[in-house]
């Protein structure tokens, strides 16, 4: 197929690209970048108005499947990840069975070739269980399809299991991704210690939680040589921790999610609304203001979403018993772009290296880009149509959105994966 | 009339609401002193006692006051109800709601659940105390012994002595103070402190004898072993020679200052059987209170006024 995306702002910040072009895209490859393409036959996308950039990937997705799919499933999140605008997801291991070993890798590799509507890249576990004691088998997971390897929603406790973990990754030059959580300081927190965990009488989770195991887990990076990223930063603090680590040369990347970006902790008050508890928890206005600050300076290195889908019924309990987590996968552009770069404080070249290409090469997969000869995986953005954030909105089986009713503005309108459509017209194909 | 449906958080109430309760509980004390304690003033107005935390003394006092309001009172218990076969609080809210019930008092382990029910269905709700949140009738009761015992309440200085972290009752009895016009200080050492104290309006002193000659009560909280993560202090016996209240301290408290209790009392730890046994200390005063002023609550919640409380 031939299929020409027409007179769009085409933005690649690899190729320090900027400008008004066509993109000519023959058999799933990217035959022509420039102005006024010529191609008889071809599917013609107009694109005036509208963002062309390499295909967004999210580096930290629950895909739910094996074990909880009634929360979400291969098929529901990937379909959610191509209505928000990605052509490829990281799937965290935390499933049941839990993602340790190759045979789990390969039923998500081979699930996700017949039921994917974009491309699925396996994380596997760094220990056996998440239990934070012996290694697993990298090498086979490595082997089967696995891109990186986190023990998400748990750190690993034993700093000399995590220098194990560290040492035995480096053989394979595989990105170590960290849950940055010391349960000995968090105990049973559930909401960020401070004023609002004081008025609410929640047990408080406190930015040192975080910032003690940032400092450990980059102080082994820094022993052991092992690529680090670390998932979900939501204090002042762990950013500050990672901007002097990188420069100081350690191979540390980190991430960060909409929800700390764009909410902070007096989100909670006064009904103790579960579709605002998360792990990490919302933080101080002052930590939200200092990761936008990261964004800008290029200590952050992607936007994640850390997609926590779960089902009405889990999350209509006490705040106590409810799980944590949001859905991100469909608002996450779209809160990016009404929040950032329509008040100028992110160019579409900002977003493209945080939602893109940072999160890519963070954690060493293909890259993705617009140069002629590339597969052609790509995301067009409509910057201005408004979406209204209804239960109705989200093609996740699961609605346990933080940010629902709300009304954001730009949304994806298209996503192509190796030139065939998963978006088209801001339907799911 | 109060200007709240539910009494969840003490500062769902206006200054105005809270004297309302406290004034309209003075006519209901009165009530409790006759040889007929009853009312017939929330005759076929039905109250659901739903206590999912183990609980004698609060619940009692709800059902004596719901009972000499002559309301149909119901209780259920923690161990009785559908919740231990896995039902979920919004399903029981939606139950009782079935059932036409028109106040619930819920006493749950977990904070927020209060406004959880609230929202799921139309009866009103009292806080019967919700984990390390709120107990805000409670906080009323106290108002209403230390109003009673000392004559006012704006100017007073109250030190609540213990383990504030986990106290709902601190939760509540610190911005009912502020409220009235009293100086809460809350008394403990830093292990036993919320993150922000200040965040609820109350000076902060970890020292127990510097600030006890300024207190005009000393309100003195149970050591929760049971809430705790970790020994918060060394010994019992060193916690209670740095923060108990024994005969030594009440010495030096003015002459008319008043111990308080929310009770069940840990004698010999937070205070000493001496004080706790002494005129100055109101602990069976509050007991005594608790009655009145749950009256007044859910009196003044199913929509009554104070004119006709002694009816």
């Amino acid at each position: 197929m031939t299929l020409l995306l027409r007179g769009g702002r085409v933005v690649d910040p690899g190729l320090e690209l900027d400008e008004v072009c066509d993109v000519l895209i023959e058999d799933g490859i990217i035959t022509k970048v420039g102005k006024d393409v010529v191609a008889a036959g071809a599917t013609v996308v107009e694109c005036a108005e509208k963002i062309i950039m390499p295909g967004l990937v999210d580096v930290h997705t629950h895909l739910r499947e094996p074990g909880f799919e009634y929360k979400e499933d291969v098929e529901s999140g990937t379909r959610a990840a191509a209505h928000g605008g990605f052509s490829a997801v990281c799937a965290m291991p935390n499933t049941n069975p839990i993602c340790d070993e190759g045979s789990a890798v390969r039923f998500l590799v081979e699930r996700a070739a017949e039921r994917g509507h974009v491309r699925v890249h396996p994380i596997g576990a760094l220990t056996v269980g998440l239990k934070g004691e012996s290694l697993a088998e990298m090498g086979d997971m490595i082997a089967e399809g696995a891109v990186a390897f986190s023990d998400d929603g748990k750190g690993v406790q034993d700093a000399g299991t995590m220098r194990r973990v560290m040492d035995y990754a480096v053989t394979f030059g595989a990105t170590v991704v960290c849950h940055c959580e010391d349960e000995a300081l968090v105990g049973k927190g559930v909401v960020n210690e401070g004023v609002v965990s004081t008025r609410l009488g929640l047990t408080g989770w406190p930015s040192a939680g975080e910032d003690v195991a940032v400092a450990r887990d980059i102080a082994i990076a820094e022993l052991t040589g092992c690529r680090l990223h670390l998932a979900h930063i939501s204090t002042a603090g762990a950013l500050q921790a990672v901007r002097e680590a990188k420069e100081r040369g350690v191979a540390v990347t980190c991430e960060v999610t909409p929800h700390h970006l764009f909410l902070d902790e007096d989100a909670l008050t006064p009904e103790y609304d579960t579709a605002m508890k998360m792990n990490p928890p919302l933080r101080t206005s002052a930590d939200r203001a200092a990761l936008v600050a990261g964004l800008k300076d290029g200590t952050v290195d992607a936007i994640a979403t850390d997609h926590a889908p779960h089902a009405a019924h889990e999350k209509a309990l006490e705040f106590e018993l409810a799980p944590f987590g949001t859905t991100g996968l469909e608002t996450a552009l779209p809160l990016v772009i009404t929040n950032l770069v329509a008040k100028d404080t992110l160019t579409w070249s900002d977003v493209a290296r945080l939602m893109a290409t940072g999160p890519r090469s963070a954690l060493n997969l293909p890259p993705v880009t617009l140069a002629e000869g590339s597969v052609a995986d790509i995301t067009i953005i409509d910057p201005e149509c408004r979406v209204e954030i209804t239960p109705a909105f989200f093609e996740s089986k699961s609605g346990n959105s933080a940010f629902l009713g709300t009304t954001l503005l730009g949304k994806a309108t298209e996503v192509l994966v190796g030139g065939r459509f998963a978006l088209r017209n801001g339907k799911v194909v | 009339m109060l200007s709240t449906r539910h009494i969840i958080d003490i500062e769902d109430l206006t200054l105005a609401d809270l004297t309302l309760i406290l004034d309209t509980a003075e006519s209901f004390k009165e009530v409790n002193e006759r040889r007929i304690k009853k009312l017939p003033t929330l005759r076929g107005r039905t109250i659901v006692n739903l206590f999912l935390e183990p609980s004698t003394r609060t619940r009692t006092s709800f059902e004596l006051a719901a009972k000499r309001l002559s309301a149909d009172g119901i209780n259920f218990a923690a161990s009785a109800s559908a919740t231990v076969k896995g039902e979920s609080l919004v399903d029981t809210a939606e139950t009782l709601s079935a059932m036409a019930c028109d106040l619930v008092i819920l006493r749950h382990k977990y904070a927020g659940s209060p406004r959880m029910l609230a929202k799921h269905m139309d009866a009103h709700i009292i806080n019967g105390g919700d984990g390390m949140h709120q107990h805000p009738t409670q906080a009323l009761l106290d108002l209403f012994t230390m109003r009673e015992r000392l004559g006012h309440l704006e100017g007073l200085t109250v030190g609540i002595v213990g383990d504030i972290s986990h106290s709902r009752v601190a939760g509540s009895l610190v911005p009912a103070l502020k409220m009235v016009g009293a100086r809460p200080i809350v008394i403990g050492p830093p292990t036993l402190m919320p993150a922000r104290p200040d965040a609820l309006g109350a000076e902060v002193s970890y020292t127990l004898d510097d600030v006890l000659p300024e207190l005009d009560v000393a309100y003195m909280l149970r050591i929760q072993m049971e809430r705790a993560e970790g020994m918060p202090f060394p010994s019992v016996r060193e916690y209670s020679r740095l923060w108990g209240m024994n005969e030594a301290r009440l010495a030096r408290m003015r002459p008319d200052a008043i111990v308080m209790h929310p009770g069940p009392m840990n004698r010999g730890v937070e205070i000493s059987s001496a004080v706790a046994d002494s005129p100055r200390a109101v602990v069976l005063d509050q007991v005594n209170a608790g009655v009145a002023v749950r009256m007044a609550a859910m009196y003044l919640l199913l929509g009554g006024d104070a004119s006709d409380a002694t009816a």
